[in-house]
């Protein structure tokens, strides 16, 4: 597979180290009444979609950017790499 | 039909014209006790001993393509019980006992082959811990064997002992391991169960559940809706898609793992023989070829074929265990999908909604737990309560913190 890497081009999925769905940017409120519960869902259950899949790749071996990455987990197809802290900002989060 | 030497010798006198289909190919009916999802070796084993231990009938095993052709077909066919965790060993020496009489049971050729598991060792460490690991197995009424780098190399003399940076310095042996022919299993699974009534759908699809207030009624399938007392769930990488339509979401991500065949060989290899400082393991189908295969290719994936990177990351494994194999040519591989789940270790449990149940996030350990497996699911199904061996295997373990992790490793299934 190859990576389109949004700042380095095209790079080779080798060079990077995956680490699951990007839903992991989106931690929740430690504060939140259901914490507890929120955490159980946010560290343990998964969507695991058969087809588009949006995942967290980091970039181990090239600039240790964190991307997220489109991907079709049918075809192996890559549609769509966004640097992830584009991703959070634009929901929301300050950094 | 019983099979007997004795019938294949009347049979060959006769003409071959006695042999019957090893199973019926019915049409579903409109209404079952027990539907369960997916003909592979979990949910034929599931139904056999649904019938045959816990005396249930009005069962139907559906199948999206036909059976055997999933991952039961697609494993590299180890059986072991070499696990180190309360909460699996037994389960798996439980395992390994069904699969030592399983032919005579259901009267079917498996060519279960106990010719031994070794675990290679190359640091002090790694003794340290298979010395642990074999008390484990001893303490739960397994067998477990520690050998010195001598022994080793007297049973597999091949092998790269004096390699500069992973020196073999000995190996856990279980004897009572070793391999089983994998599309045996579905079919001896299938044929036993068919002969206890069940009805084994294939091309049977299931598309979607029909509940209501919170109580399975049945499944709507690509042949009709077949209604169901209880529902389970058998159908390992695909468990995520399946249970979404329920609207459940698993602590499971699937993943893709390759397997390979080379071209037929001498016989070499007379057990399997895994690597210990890498992640590769190896044994002789009775055919001549190296089965052999590595770690999962670390992403997401449905698409039951791997990329070139870890093709090449398990055949530098195998180089470095036996440079030999580097003159073997690949005659075949391809990729299953493992249901890998937050700690490593599989589930067999009631799920959310009343009448439906769940067997999966077997990693790609699966094969070696299929009796087993069944036996537990029939259990649970028969009678609500988990069997004792599998009393871990549970959905909340992730909520309430009892991981079965051995490894180590966390929530990431890409490591297990």
């Amino acid at each position: 597979m190859i990576i389109n890497h949004p700042l380095l081009g095209p790079r080779d999925a080798q060079e990077f180290t995956y680490l699951g769905d990007a839903s992991l940017i989106d931690r929740p409120d430690w504060s939140a009444e259901d914490a507890n519960e929120q955490y159980y869902a946010y560290a343990y259950l998964r969507d695991n979609p058969a087809g588009l899949h949006r995942e967290l790749w980091f970039h181990e071996q090239g600039d240790r950017s964190w991307l997220v990455v489109t991907r079709n987990t049918l075809t192996h197809e890559i549609t769509r790499v966004e640097l992830a802290s584009d991703v959070a900002r634009l929901a929301g989060r300050s950094r | 039909m019983r099979y007997s030497g004795f019938r294949i010798i009347k049979e060959a006198l006769t003409g071959n014209r006695g042999w019957q289909p090893a199973w019926r190919n019915p049409e579903p009916k409109p209404h079952y006790d027990f539907v369960i999802i997916g003909g592979g070796g979990h949910g034929l084993a599931t139904a056999y001993y649904l019938a045959r231990e816990f005396g249930k009938s009005r069962i139907a095993v559906l199948e999206k393509g036909w059976i055997g052709g999933g991952n039961v077909g697609r494993n590299t066919t180890i059986i072991r019980s070499n696990y180190l965790l309360d909460g699996n060993e037994p389960f798996y020496e439980f395992s390994l006992k069904l699969w030592e009489g399983l032919e005579q049971v259901f009267n079917y050729n498996a060519m279960v082959s106990q010719r031994g598991v070794l675990n290679l060792m190359h640091s002090d460490a790694q003794r340290d811990a298979y010395r642990r690991r074999g008390n484990a197995m001893h303490l739960n009424g397994a067998d477990a064997q520690l050998l010195d780098a001598a022994q080793v190399r007297e049973m597999v003399p091949f092998l790269n002992f004096d390699n500069a940076r992973f020196p073999i310095k000995g190996g856990l042996l279980q004897r009572r391991g070793g391999t089983v022919r994998h599309d045996a299993v579905a079919w001896g699974y299938a044929r036993g169960a068919d002969a206890r009534g069940v009805d084994i759908i294939q091309n049977c699809e299931v598309t979607g559940f029909r509940m209501t207030n919170g109580k399975v009624q049945g499944v709507e399938t690509t042949r009709g809706y077949i209604g169901a007392k209880k529902i389970g769930c058998a159908v390992a990488g695909s468990s995520g898609a399946l249970m979404a339509k329920a609207d459940q979401r698993l602590p499971i991500e699937s993943h893709v793992l390759q397997a390979f065949v080379s071209e037929g060989l001498k016989p070499t290899i007379k057990g399997v023989i895994t690597f210990g400082a890498g992640h590769f393991y190896v044994s002789q189908s009775d055919k001549g070829g190296l089965v052999f295969g590595g770690d999962i290719d670390g992403y997401n994936s449905y698409a039951q074929r791997g990329n070139l990177p870890t093709v090449e990351d398990v055949c530098e494994s195998g180089m470095a265990l036996m440079p030999m194999i580097g003159r073997a040519r690949l005659l075949r591989m391809w990729g299953g999908i493992m249901d890998m789940s937050m700690d490593g270790s599989p589930i067999i449990d009631k799920t959310d909604i009343e009448g439906l149940y769940f067997n999966g996030g077997w990693c790609y350990g699966g094969f070696k737990a299929t009796p087993a497996s069944g036996w537990c699911f029939a259990h649970l199904l028969a009678t609500d309560t988990p069997h004792e061996t599998a009393t871990a295997y549970r959905f909340d373990r992730f909520r309430k913190g009892l991981m079965i992790d051995e490894k180590g490793v966390g929530a990431q299934p890409n490591l297990h």
